[in-house]
């Protein structure tokens, strides 16, 4: 079972890839973001992103769901030898999101995350709080979108 | 279009306080974008949310974040000259949202700055804060929005 003692500096995972094709695009845009560049070919080509752009919560979200896919194979991997699989707890936020690049319609993103650091709880006894960098690199291996989050992560138990 | 003339960067206020209203929040949608997006069991199932630190069905962090997105564009970003935005400074997941919950958000303009490279784009400094029903703060967020500035468009 991982505990915030088993994260390390530096240690980086590869997520995947997510590939933005228009009709996700606009169905995320409709729901959350409805903005002429974010449901229209022609109003994101007029705009600043040069394209049907994806909300940047869409960008994030996206970063999301193959955080927990990861998550859901090392659970899997865990069980599989016998373990008690790592149990992550709730995020209490994030600082520093950047959307540096626009991501447009058929767009492939990578993701990265790396363990910056972790340190103890102040607030939950037996847990303690990883920090990482997480980022979005497009086919040409630019950045397009990073942010450094923060998790809840057990503490390994003493003795 | 005979629409109301879109607000540009000139026509926010440093200190202003910009509602964004309220938007219920039910089961099915915090299950619907938790499927898609983060399909982890506190935000999947209620048992399995009573069993988590949620101590319910808890809807995922993203979606609130999204909500608020939505609740800015109907009441303020489609009446707009908006361009988007660069990033969130700090966004702090402070209290779960559950289903049946109403959030109420809010946004301060902290700061107008023109872009020093582009005559035609503005920045915008932003405090959000989104409560619930019962005043309890679930989201605070540190943002900055672009906006279309000057009078030619």
């Amino acid at each position: 079972m991982k505990h915030l003692e088993d994260f390390h500096p530096g240690d980086t995972v590869d997520l995947g890839a997510w590939t933005f094709t228009a009709d996700e695009i606009v169905d995320f845009a409709r729901d959350f973001d409805p903005q002429a560049f974010h449901l229209d070919e022609a109003a994101g080509k007029a705009s600043l992103f040069g394209g049907l752009a994806a909300s940047g919560w869409h960008v994030a979200s996206a970063w999301m769901r193959l955080w927990v896919d990861h998550q859901s194979r090392e659970i899997a991997e865990a069980l599989a030898r016998g373990e008690e699989p790592p149990a992550a707890g709730p995020s209490p936020g994030f600082d520093d999101m950047r959307w540096t690049k626009p991501v447009l319609a058929d767009d492939t993103i990578t993701y990265r995350t790396t363990v910056i650091g972790g340190r103890a709880s102040k607030s939950r006894p037996g847990w303690g709080i990883l920090d990482s960098l997480n980022e979005g690199f497009d086919a040409t291996g630019r950045r397009v979108f990073h942010f450094t989050g923060h998790v809840f992560m057990p503490t390994r138990p003493e003795g | 279009m005979s629409e109301a003339p879109l607000r540009r960067f000139e026509d926010f206020e440093v200190g202003e306080e910009i509602d964004l209203g309220h938007r219920t929040v039910d089961h099915d949608e915090i299950v619907r974008f938790a499927a898609k997006w983060d399909p982890q069991p506190m935000h999947l199932d209620e048992a399995a949310g009573r069993a988590s630190l949620g101590g319910g069905l808890i809807a995922s962090g993203w979606h609130t974040a999204a909500l608020f997105m939505r609740m800015a564009c109907d009441t303020v970003l489609l009446r707009s000259a908006s361009l988007g935005s660069p990033g969130i400074e700090r966004l702090v997941w402070k209290a779960p949202l559950r289903p049946g919950d109403t959030l109420s958000a809010r946004m301060r303009i902290t700061d107008a700055r023109a872009s020093a490279s582009r005559p035609d784009l503005g920045f915008l400094g932003c405090d959000v804060v989104m409560t619930n029903q019962r005043g309890e703060v679930v989201v605070t967020m540190t943002t900055t929005l672009m906006m279309g500035r000057g009078r030619t468009a």
